[in-house]
């Protein structure tokens, strides 16, 4: 490499960095500050650092020029921890034997159905959302966590359907038939020779679903009110409500994608394979 | 094999024959979806209905007027527009700036490795409060970028609330926070091509330029359609982030199709109209969705293959 394609390089891919993680860090900073360094002209990165902003969402009480303001902050961040880990949970439950299903023992029509499941996740979410809204008031689901977790098995489901049902092919069947041929039940293999070689994939599957749960924002928008709302649509309202908090907002932001970040960080191997439903290995 | 014809027998003592089994394992997943299958057949039917929700009685079946109305409905035509424009502009410069940064981490040293996983938190962070984010940074107030925008001598900077820098905008944030998916997925594919061809280049003394042209993007190209089709696909039917930010305004610039149904539902309670605008976007991305799934087979395949 010459000297100069070096500097080019490193240019470039400083920009890069600073396109990408300035948004994080800007946000970051200004969630420790008050509106009077927030609106400080020219913008300066020197300021005293307060955790007023942290204290208020948490405690949930807003101090604004026009008084004390109730919010819900905490309640949202406790809904998104809800919905997501239920959503995983009762995708795991369901989604890992079809996934097994699927890729031991072919069937008639195992393809096909495999295929519509795959396809949800492309659909419009709104086709489905919108006669949901009504049915849910018939049928007494609007606005309850069973309602929304099952809807949102629309993401989680083919998720972790098509990366659970990769790492069950990736077992040899060997292992498996010898095992039934011992005289074992198909329950026991499944049980002690299966999950524990897939439980990696298992947990990539589930790690990546909760990322797709929390960060979902359409089903939650449609069909929940303020007290079942997750963090995505709570924010949002959040912005009205508290006016012109500004360092409220950004510390808002803040602990709601903490989260989904110490998630990916810790999950990093299976990201690629998992965003990419297994069509690109990591 | 000896299992295979025998019933096959449970714990508890009820049996499950081999022939039922897959069924049962998959049968609760399929029931779950099948819930979800009802109301997409609903919204087949309203879109065959004139169908208010303020006007309830006046709701009957007029087949495909919906669809009739919308050659001559500019609204509709608009949608389609931007729409098209929003996947395209969003797609082809996340394409162009992931294969850029891609080329540049290529190599496994653990500053790129680092890097890369640096770039993956945009795409970590929800797209609703990814718009959140870059509402803030673009506040005429005190927005870091409208200031930036001003030092550079640009006055009065709108952002998302002008309609001639909107569309910019909305990409803008799109291309944050999708440009890392499309990035890692092409540096998964290029760390997995094969060296040979590249080393026998080299020793020929083959121009590098001419190496990118004629070898590494054709034996790239599996990869670049899975993203490009999953890209398109997904920024067609993008929501989140022009909710998030406008709302669909200013006016009716970003009445992409997600959002003009929602609007027809919700505000002008319309509900026939938005039922056959969300069919025609399932049409379009069930066309896509088939084309990258049979494109992402053969590459699952593959990668099934090497693993």
């Amino acid at each position: 490499m010459s000297p100069v394609e070096r500097v080019l390089r490193g240019l470039a891919i400083t920009l890069v960095i600073l396109f990408f993680m300035f948004p994080i860090l800007w946000i970051l900073l200004m969630s420790f500050q008050t509106n009077e360094t927030i609106l400080r002209v020219p913008p300066s990165m020197v300021f005293e650092p307060t955790l007023i902003n942290y204290r208020s969402l948490i405690t949930g009480k807003l101090q604004t020029a026009a008084g004390s303001l109730e919010i819900q902050f905490m309640r949202n961040l406790w809904n998104s921890l809800l919905l997501s880990t239920s959503s995983v949970a009762v995708g795991l439950l369901l989604g890992v034997p079809a996934a097994y299903a699927f890729a031991r023992l072919k069937f008639r029509g195992s393809e096909d159905i495999a295929f519509t499941l795959l396809s949800f996740r492309f659909a419009p979410p709104l086709l489905v959302l919108l006669p949901l809204t009504i049915y849910f008031q018939q049928i007494g689901l609007a606005n309850t966590y069973i309602g929304l977790i099952w809807v949102y098995q629309l993401i989680v489901l083919p998720l972790i359907l098509w990366i659970v049902r990769g790492y069950f092919e990736d077992i040899p069947a060997d292992v498996e038939y010898a095992y039934r041929i011992a005289g074992h039940s198909w329950f026991a293999t499944f049980r002690k020779i299966a999950l524990p070689l897939a439980k990696p994939g298992i947990a990539a599957a589930g790690l990546l679903a909760f990322i797709f749960a929390w960060n979902n924002f359409i089903f939650a928008l449609v069909l929940a009110s303020a007290d079942k709302q997750p963090v995505t649509v709570g924010a949002l309202a959040f912005v009205t409500a508290s006016g012109i908090q500004y360092g409220q907002i950004a510390a808002g932001i803040v602990l709601s994608i903490a989260p989904t970040f110490a998630l990916a960080i810790y999950a990093q191997r299976y990201l690629v394979e998992g965003l990419s439903l297994g069509a690109v290995k990591g | 094999m000896v299992a295979a014809s025998a019933p096959v027998r449970h714990k508890r003592g009820f049996k499950v024959s081999k022939r039922w089994l897959p069924y049962v394992l998959s049968l609760p997943a399929l029931l779950t979806c099948i819930g979800i299958l009802i109301p997409f057949f609903t919204a087949v039917a309203y879109s065959l209905q004139r169908y208010r929700l303020s006007q309830p009685w006046a709701r009957e079946w007029n087949w495909g007027q919906n669809y009739l109305n919308f050659m001559s409905d500019p609204a509709f035509w608009n949608t389609l527009k931007v729409s098209l424009s929003y996947a395209f502009l969003a797609v082809t410069l996340e394409l162009l700036l992931g294969l850029g940064i891609a080329l540049l981490l290529q190599r496994r040293t653990r500053f790129n490795n680092t890097v890369s996983i640096m770039l993956l938190m945009p795409l970590m962070t929800a797209p609703a409060l990814a718009a959140l984010m870059w509402k803030l940074m673009t506040n005429p107030g005190f927005g870091i970028l409208s200031y930036y925008a001003s030092l550079l001598g640009i006055e009065d900077m709108r952002w998302a609330s002008s309609p001639a820098t909107a569309m910019f905008t909305v990409v803008l944030v799109d291309i944050w926070v999708y440009t890392p998916f499309i990035m890692i997925l092409l540096l998964a594919g290029l760390r997995s091509l094969p060296r040979q061809p590249f080393e026998a280049a080299e020793l020929d003394g083959v121009p590098r330029w001419f190496v990118f042209w004629r070898i590494t993007l054709p034996m790239l190209t599996p990869f670049l359609l899975t993203a490009t089709l999953f890209r398109v696909i997904e920024s067609i039917q993008q929501f989140d982030i022009i909710y998030a930010m406008t709302q669909g305004g200013p006016g009716d610039t970003l009445t992409v199709f997600q959002v003009e149904a929602y609007l027809n539902f919700f505000q002008s309670t319309n509900v026939g109209r938005s039922a056959a605008l969300l069919m025609i976007l399932w049409a379009i991305t069930y066309f896509l969705s088939n084309l990258f799934i049979k494109n992402w087979l053969r590459l699952r395949e593959k990668a099934r293959g090497e693993a």
